[in-house]
């Protein structure tokens, strides 16, 4: 939702777009205004004829889908969080996915594909596998090649990444798909412990958010 | 399908939490100013939609320019508690107001700063 605030009076109100809402603020209708506002995640003050009105955005938060409960999961959920991502963790083999590993977070049992299809998948989430199981993965990444999710990133070395190519590719997904998918996933900080693998994936998942990504 | 966001989540506006901070405030019945950031030129340390918020007692919390101006802010709000009247307050190297405030970074802010409505 977006706040307007006529920055002469003080007025505020708040705008959730949909099909019903009124976009008309101050005899202005800033509809076009604040639909850009909300995609670019981007506040600013317009003008309108009535006098300069702040746009404050506030988009749904942001929301992780880490795909394996691995170890690196167990690095990326904290920092992720710290963030300000919603995180979830999918992982049908109840052997990685015990809550005694992942202590006050809900591990979803369901096959990946299933999970992420009930998730409403959108433009501010991320999907991240770490699996290297092309079980697992490839069923994850053939929902989320679907979805408008800004970021999708698959663990795994690069030999791993060009077989997994491969089979996306005889599967029928085109070239500008697989340009998506961010693999090896992370930044090059030359990282090899959990929690430095983990920092490359939220620094290059940061990146790409804020349309840094080269 | 549903949107698997748990409830808690929120939303990702600047500073939620502050704002939040702000509403407890008015709960336990202070007088509480919120201060925005509205537009930002150069080099500013904190970006368009940050908060501030001060208590009528002089409490703050949250930040509109990362440490150069909030003193000032804190000061211009605790007028802005009593009056009941939103006022805008530019600071910048180039612009002499009246608290003689500046960013030492060179950057240029305008900050809105409204009373919570009781």
């Amino acid at each position: 939702m977006v706040l307007a605030t006529a920055l002469d009076s003080g007025d505020a109100r708040l705008v959730e777009p949909g099909p019903d809402e009124d976009y008309e603020f101050c005899g202005a209708d800033l509809e076009e205004e604040i639909l850009k506002a909300l995609s670019e995640n981007r506040s600013s003050v317009i003008a309108a004829p009535g006098g300069e009105i702040f746009l404050n955005v506030f988009n749904p938060a942001l929301r992780l889908v880490i795909v394996g409960a691995v170890h690196i999961a167990q690095a990326l959920i904290p920092m992720a969080t710290a963030l300000g991502y919603d995180v979830t963790v999918i992982d049908p083999r109840g052997a990685f996915a015990d809550g005694q590993r992942f202590a006050g977070l809900d591990v979803s049992l369901d096959w990946p594909d299933e999970a992420l299809l009930g998730m409403a998948l959108d433009a501010r989430t991320a999907v991240v596998t770490l699996t290297h199981d092309p079980k697992l993965d490839d069923a994850a990444l053939a929902v989320a090649l679907k979805s408008d999710v800004f970021f999708i990133g698959c663990l795994g070395s690069r030999k791993t990444h060009d077989a997994r190519l491969q089979r996306l590719r005889q599967a029928g997904f085109g070239k500008d798909s697989l340009a998506r998918i961010h693999g090896p996933v992370g930044l090059d900080i030359g990282a090899r412990s959990a929690a430095e693998i983990a920092l490359s994936v939220l620094a290059q998942m940061t990146q790409v958010l804020n349309g840094r990504a080269p | 399908m549903n949107d698997s966001r748990k409830p808690e989540a929120g939303l990702a506006g600047l500073d939620v939490d502050v704002l939040l901070l702000a509403a407890e405030w008015q709960d336990q019945g202070h007088g509480v100013a919120v201060a925005t950031v509205v537009s930002t030129w150069g080099s500013a340390p904190r970006p368009v939609g940050s908060h501030l918020i001060v208590r009528d007692d002089g409490l703050f919390q949250g930040s509109v320019s990362g440490g150069c101006i909030e003193g000032a802010v804190a000061v211009e709000a605790e007028e802005i508690i009593n009056s009941g009247k939103a006022r805008m307050l530019e600071f910048g190297v180039s612009n002499s107001d009246a608290w003689g405030v500046g960013l030492a970074c060179g950057g240029k802010i305008r900050v809105f700063v409204q009373p919570l409505e009781k």
